[in-house]
């Protein structure tokens, strides 16, 4: 099965899909959505940096993306400037430079650009495969390894680390990881898009959940249904593959948000249900 | 296992110093806190409170001075924080094991004990200042704390709620026996169970028992027999002028 190309892209993007759907999370809570396109946006000097150091360009991705990350955690505590205007800086930075260094480099015709920027799903090898799945299984160990401390330092820094948490550091695994998943995610679908697999799946499970870990599960399964679901389709109606996956999603999310709607709508909603709960306290 | 014996110290700040920006938020301060005491810290905003707090329970570094915490110590923090402030889906059942797990009878106890039982699934970020509050203390209660660390526990409390959330913290740290090390911008009022009064404002200008420090015990009307506040009368503190 693993010789069929469409099973192999499945397999794959799936693997993306959970991890995309707990990291996205994160992003919500924290506000890092212009964060994860910072890093998305340096993923083309990332390849070619990759491609001009002799590794493989995911390898390039990943390390450009994270030291971005890290360059726009040290510029807001030394520069005075806002964050989205770092943020706004790196981003577009990154990308002119990654634009240029390509065509700097002397086999220029080498680069799929077009591939890199809306992914190439089908034509993930058994290697690549390999990579993705092993890379999928740590980064979700990772995820479990840090879950409970980084959901308490999203609510409160101070208090996770009052209570023996180490913020930073878990931070910075964090960072790592939406690294991993813009340097993996690239392939399903593309650099403009690999923020989209993480935000879109999240946004549609926050107006389901009640707790943090029915969020991530709710992203995973969105996620997860997306990729199938794009990937099927882009086949019926011979589309793109990875915009076919977040066009999935964007209208996984409006059903979601139409559901929660008629939920509210219905009175089962969260402010009606806090009104009955606040009442005892009125008479106190 | 932490100490209990009354000789040993949970904290013990010696001229503790934090230099922010430019200037020294606080200087000099020396401050032990013993197993069992409550001590809570006065002055005005700005004076230094938080950062104190912050200092003795390890987020800050001292910029001068040392702050030693007993091995093993346990706190209790309740952070100065607003429920609205949240962003994520949490329930209070899920709010009560943010930092460690633990049984459903350790959470019903803690919820029951500051009569938040009523709340534990409903999402954080809906309840009122006052509900936030009371179960973020069960929050820290839920841990079985050596030290109860509460940064403004009245904050966004209005005033007829006050004097009943006072009566709550001081029924439970009676009743579990801790330590609490609590914070107030409002210099009048202290509660009664306080061992020690820290007037703070940039470094302590005077502490000591409140009884030393209670002028007319005329707020005992406004707040009921069972919430006795102490007034903490600026007079030990004016002679200090708590204006620089």
């Amino acid at each position: 099965m693993l010789d069929d190309f469409f099973f192999r892209a499945l397999l794959a993007t799936l693997a993306v899909a959970a991890v995309a759907g707990p990291t996205g999370c994160v992003i919500l809570w924290q506000r890092k959505a212009y964060f994860g396109d910072t890093m998305a946006h340096s993923a083309l000097l990332g390849v070619v940096l990759g491609i001009i150091l002799g590794l493989n360009p995911e390898a390039g991705v990943f390390g450009v993306a994270f030291l971005v990350a890290a360059a726009v955690v040290v510029l807001q505590r030394v520069s005075r400037l806002p964050g989205d205007t770092i943020l706004g800086v790196l981003a577009h930075s990154t990308l002119a430079i990654g634009l240029v260094a390509m065509a700097l480099t002397d086999n220029y015709r080498q680069y799929e650009l077009t591939a890199y920027l809306f992914g190439d799903v089908l034509a993930v090898g058994r290697e690549d495969l390999a990579l993705i799945g092993l890379g999928g299984l740590f980064g979700l160990l990772v995820l479990a390894v840090i879950w409970r401390p980084l959901v308490a330092a999203t609510l409160h820094e101070g208090l996770a680390a009052a209570e023996g948490a180490k913020p930073l550091r878990n931070q910075l695994l964090y960072m790592a990881l939406v690294a991993a998943v813009v340097a993996v995610g690239m392939q399903v679908v593309g650099a403009l898009l690999v923020v989209a697999l993480m935000i879109v799946p999240a946004a549609a499970a926050r107006t389901l959940a009640h707790t943090p870990e029915q969020m991530a599960l709710i992203a995973v399964l969105v996620a997860t249904l997306s990729g199938v679901l794009g990937l099927y389709g882009s086949l019926w109606f011979d589309t793109p593959t990875g915009p076919t996956i977040v066009t999935v999603a964007a209208f996984l999310f409006l059903g979601c948000l139409a559901f929660d709607g008629g939920t509210q709508r219905l009175g089962r909603s969260r402010g009606v249900r806090r009104d009955v709960v606040r009442a005892p306290e009125d008479d106190a | 296992m932490p100490p209990h014996d009354s000789g040993e110290l949970l904290i013990r700040a010696s001229s503790v110093g934090v230099h922010r920006g430019g200037r020294w938020i606080i200087h000099d301060v020396n401050l032990e806190i013993r197993p069992g005491e409550v001590v809570t810290v006065v002055g005005p905003n700005g004076a230094g409170k938080s950062t104190l707090l912050k200092t003795l329970l390890g987020l800050y570094r001292p910029d001068a001075g040392d702050v030693v915490r007993a091995p093993g110590l346990q706190i209790g923090y309740v952070p100065p924080t607003d429920p609205v402030q949240f962003d994520l889906p949490l329930t209070v059942r899920r709010l009560m094991t943010l930092t460690s797990s633990c049984s459903a009878d350790i959470i019903a106890n803690a919820l029951g004990e500051v009569g938040a039982s009523h709340l534990s699934g409903s999402q954080v970020n809906e309840l009122s200042h006052g509900e936030f509050q009371r179960v973020m203390l069960a929050r820290a209660l839920s841990r079985n704390p050596d030290l109860l660390v509460m940064d403004e526990p009245l904050r966004g409390i209005d005033f007829s709620s006050e004097a009943e959330m006072y009566q709550l913290i001081s029924e439970v740290v009676e009743h579990r026996g801790c330590a609490a090390l609590m914070t107030s911008h409002d210099l009048h009022y202290v509660m009664s169970r306080t061992d020690q009064v820290v007037c703070l404002n940039g470094t302590i200008r005077c502490m000591g028992a409140p009884e030393d420090t209670v002028d007319h015990p005329e707020f005992h009307q406004l707040f009921g027999t069972r919430a006795e506040a102490y007034r903490h009368v600026r007079h030990q503190c004016q002679g200090e002028s708590l204006d620089t």
